[in-house]
């Protein structure tokens, strides 16, 4: 599609520096004109149905505005919301073009293999498709055991998958939310306050003092409340601290950006604790009070002096010590932002407990302006049997490695699926749900050799995805739009729910998750566990249990209770046990060092990019989530391709232009499978490149995503495994740049 | 009357959920837009600033899409928003060349389209779209001759600056830097 001009234009210098000009359009037609395309609705003239937004794992309470005709014609946020407070991030304004994208998954599809050796999709019906999975689920329980059928799951569809498996006696689960993403802050935190960071995090950002920001990119993540948070700090003139070697728009949003040398972020982390201790900055209340091992802490810094960071991450000692200070004059009031996707370096625990040291440090735990004790509302099981006992979980999978991971791991399940690698226990079949493994796992290599041993894959999405290419059978999922779905009950400052009522019926033949899994449940005799015909049923229920019901939640969407479990914030000298083997904050963890792990972080060098290379750097864009919106029609409008970060500098050496197309290829001779646009800027360093997460797909069934920008997931072939938890650190690859389609090269080379 | 918008080019995340919000609203067809977020970057390495600027018509006082409009279809309405009526556009797109800050478009119909301020909701003493849905709050909207209203609170303690103002077209955008 030829667009008028872009959606967002980027203009090299300072301001004023706007394309301006343009021609006027083709042919004049010197008519009157009668407008067909109808012109906006008011408010009053459609009906809302309440919603939270499925696009990320925000999960915004909202509504979906319906016309007369039953066409969805917007989503806005719920005023009464914490997690959107009223509007949503692009990507949930966008959620429409979600439930219109012609490209979705439209009927059931088995794969059949022809007599010829190839094999192709073709279109089936749900009682085909469904007595597949069931037949190929009892199969391999007779043949290995119910443990052996492994799930990969993200969000609702895979929650409806998670109790079906388990029903059917499997708990080989891992989703890539935990080991590629946040996997390491929940084993740190626990570690140092035996309580979880949560999601949304607890950070008290609306009432900070100061928000320290290491890699994390509000503002390009859009963590909807805490984005609107940030700019609340903004407005209060809150001290804002960004560590990033990018100068990313949280960067250009703070007091402090310190462009530091990419993996070194521990040498300062650490540096900010010695400059608390040793020049008495500290909060010696709270630490007196609630922690454990100062004495330990004080000796292992005493030499990792600004000073000595200096050498290592490129920040001036004078700059880490008035950064040190500026948080030790808001304290309690700072937020140390514990990050979301933290698996970089395969030391990710340890980067994130010396956050949470710090924030110890700080007093800024359990209190205003820093983190605070948030509260979800337990929602009531439905009735039903008990969970048969697997003889083996995601747990033995890792046979004794990771001690401290709190979830599946979705490399060495994958692992678990190749038997070269010979696992003691070995998965033989998959469910994939809501998550588009090929793009959200690192090393492809593994993923393929994986989904080629297994025997059989079945997918559930609502798009034709990279995964969908490796099922057997794909099982069309409704979008957020057309279901009900689980309540939502993250912890908040107030303890609330949200409901999801379908606002249309499932376009094409597609079926909402709880439906899909109910369907395969019936046919393995697991009725007990599905007893309902429709889950607006166990909704129902549930919200009763809750004091409402679905009627009233149709109206309200959102609904808060009082919090039980006490104040938001800790009192001042207030007894407190925390959740830990000393009951107190460790700052020298005692589980860690009974494991074999150091107590407390070190900085250990990483490799550097050899010549002509350049280290990768990935992260996100606003206005898309992973790999999933890549295709929506509203947000492909505004990005329809990620292009790679290049500084002037390099750009001169390579003699690479804005806009050329260039291949990347890494330190292990992985190359994009397409062309990436050059952009050349001065906001990433000289030895870095950046890119956004989520392009390149390589399905043609997504007409507009499809070779769209460059996979930054297919450059990712080295891995650093966090060995506390099982994270997988992605960022260690190194890249250059291939000026000549690799494909033509390839092709001389044999002429 | 005086309808003004004011951008905090300090909050602004270049999000573009005003541009989704738009869309939605205003059943602005694909690939074609009303506001658009301009990105821009000064400085080398590492002494830069960026500026993220949500751009739409100025609704200039002294527009000169109004006054090179032969059918009358460009006009001014109540407080100065500047509208286009589309059964009374042929489509020569005058306008489109005269406007210093590329805020029309040509409808795929056939007609010459742009931002209304949503005079729809104003109408009924709303926001615009994108003043109600932006994430950091960082768009203001408002009667300047009103001190109380939004865009007048956020003018008064702040600098601003308008695009080209060299152009003479005495735009209502506002950018808080
Ligand atoms: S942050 Fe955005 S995409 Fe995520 S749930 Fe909220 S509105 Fe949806
Ligand atoms: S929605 Fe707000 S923050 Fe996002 S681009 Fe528009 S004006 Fe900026
Ligand atoms: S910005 Fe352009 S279209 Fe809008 S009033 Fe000014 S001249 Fe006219």
């Amino acid at each position: 599609m030829k667009t008028r001009r872009d959606f967002i234009k980027i203009s090299a210098v300072g301001t004023g520096a706007t394309v301006l000009g343009l021609s006027a359009f083709g042919a004049k037609k010197f008519k009157w004109f009668e407008p067909k395309i109808e012109g906006p609705v008011s408010d009053e003239d459609l009906t809302p149905y309440a919603t939270y937004c499925e696009v990320c794992f925000w999960k915004c309470g909202a509504w979906a505005y319906v016309d007369k005709q039953g066409r969805i014609r917007k989503i806005v946020g719920n005023q009464n919301d914490p997690h959107c407070n009223g509007r949503l991030c692009p990507r949930g304004t966008g959620g429409v073009g979600m439930y219109y994208d012609e490209d979705r998954l439209k009927t059931p599809l088995i794969r059949e293999k022809k007599a010829d050796g190839s094999q192709e999709f073709r279109e089936a019906s749900w009682e085909e498709a469904l007595d597949l999975v069931a037949s190929k689920m009892k199969e391999v329980k007779e043949k290995y055991g119910p443990e052996a059928f492994g799930l990969f799951n993200h969000g609702n569809p895979g929650g409806h998958l998670e109790h079906l498996m388990r029903a059917y006696g499997s708990e080989s689960n891992a989703e890539p939310a935990f080991a590629n993403c946040r996997g390491p802050r929940s084993s740190a935190y626990f570690a140092t306050f035996g309580a979880y960071i949560g999601s949304p995090e607890c950070t008290d950002i609306r009432d900070t003092g100061c928000l320290v920001l290491i890699g994390s990119h509000l503002g390009e993540n859009m963590h909807n409340s805490q984005v609107q948070e940030m700019s609340q700090a903004i407005d209060n003139g809150a001290t804002i601290i960004t560590v990033d070697p990018r100068f990313s728009t949280a960067a250009a949003h703070s007091t402090h950006w310190l462009p530091i040398k990419p993996a070194t972020d521990i040498a300062l982390l650490m540096a900010w604790i010695h400059v608390l201790i040793y020049e008495n900055l500290y909060n010696k209340a709270f630490v007196d009070q609630y922690t454990f091992g100062l004495d330990h802490l004080k000796e292992h810094v005493k030499n990792m002096t600004p000073e000595w960071a200096y050498g290592i991450t490129d920040i001036k000692p004078d700059v880490i010590r008035k950064t040190a200070r500026a948080m030790a004059g808001a304290a309690p009031a700072v937020v140390i932002h514990p990050g979301r996707h933290v698996v970089w370096y395969g030391d990710d625990t340890q980067r994130e407990r010396a956050m949470a040291i710090l924030t110890a440090l700080l007093g800024a735990w359990g209190k205003r302006g820093g983190l605070y004790i948030p509260e979800g509302v337990s929602v009531p099981k439905y009735p039903q049997p008990h969970y048969p006992e697997p003889e083996w979980t995601w747990k033995d999978i890792n046979e004794g490695k990771y001690p401290l991971a709190t979830m599946g791991i979705t490399t060495e399940l994958l692992k678990a699926s190749v038997p070269r690698l010979n696992y003691k226990h070995q998965v033989k079949a998959w469910f994939v749900g809501g998550t588009n493994l090929p793009l959200a796992m690192p090393d492809k290599k593994l993923f393929k050799e994986a989904a080629e041993a297994v025997e059989f894959i079945a997918v559930m999405d609502t798009m034709p995805m990279e995964i969908t290419g490796y099922a057997d059978v794909i099982l069309p999922e409704a979008t957020y739009l057309e279901r009900y779905d689980f309540i939502r009950s993250s912890p908040n400052r107030v303890p609330n729910i949200a409901v999801h009522v379908p606002a249309a019926e499932p376009k094409y033949d597609s079926k909402p998750g709880w439906w899909i899994a109910k369907q395969i449940g019936e046919r393995l005799g697991l009725h007990d566990y599905f007893n309902y015909d429709d889950f607006s049923e166990v909704v129902d229920w549930q919200l009763k249990q809750l004091g409402t019901s679905l009627e009233e939640m149709k109206k309200i969407g959102v609904k808060e209770y009082p919090r039980k479990s006490g104040p938001l914030y800790l009192g001042d000298g207030e007894e407190f046990k925390f959740n830990t083997s000393t009951g107190k904050v460790e700052l020298y963890s005692v589980d860690f060092a009974d494991e074999g792990f150091e107590a407390m972080p070190v900085y250990k060098a990483h490799p550097e990019p050899p010549q002509n290379f350049y280290r990768l750097i990935y992260g996100r864009a606003p206005m898309h989530t992973f790999s999933r919106t890549s295709n929506n029609p509203n947000l492909w409008d505004l990005m329809s391709e990620n292009a790679v970060w290049v500084n002037p500098k390099v750009a001169d050496l390579w003699a690479l232009k804005k806009d050329q197309e260039v291949w990347l290829k890494n330190q292990d001779g992985a190359v994009t499978s397409f062309p990436v646009k050059v952009r050349v800027t001065e906001r990433i360093r000289w030895d870095s490149v950046y890119m956004v997460h989520g392009f390149g797909h390589s399905d043609k069934k997504l007409s507009r995503a499809y070779g769209r920008g460059a996979s930054d997931e297919e450059l990712i072939t080295n891995i650093a495994v966090d060995p506390i938890m099982g994270g997988t650190g992605m960022r260690g690859n190194f890249i250059t740049f291939l000026k000549d389609n690799p494909a033509t090269e390839v092709k001389e080379d044999k002429a | 009357m005086r309808y003004a918008m004011a951008i905090d080019t300090k909050k602004c995340v270049g999000c573009g959920d005003c541009v989704v919000a738009c869309q939605t609203e205003n059943n602005v067809p694909h690939g074609y837009c009303r506001d658009w977020i301009v990105e821009s970057v000064d400085g080398t390495y590492p002494s830069l600033s960026l500026e993220f600027r949500s751009e739409r018509c100025n609704h200039c006082d002294n527009s000169p899409c109004v006054r090179c409009c032969p059918t009358g279809a460009s006009h001014k309405a109540e407080g100065g928003i500047v509208l286009v009526t589309h059964h009374k556009c042929i489509g020569c797109g005058a306008c489109i060349q005269s406007c210093p800050y590329d805020a029309r478009y040509p409808h795929p119909e056939g007609y010459v389209d742009k931002c209304t301020f949503c005079i729809h909701r104003v109408e009924k003493g709303q926001n615009p779209a994108c003043v109600d849905v932006c994430p950091t709050h960082c768009l203001y909207f408002g009667d300047l001759d009103d001190p109380n209203s939004d865009v007048s609170l956020a003018l008064k303690d702040r600098k601003w600056k308008v695009l080209a103002p060299e152009a003479g077209t005495k735009p209502q955008l506002y950018f808080l830097t």
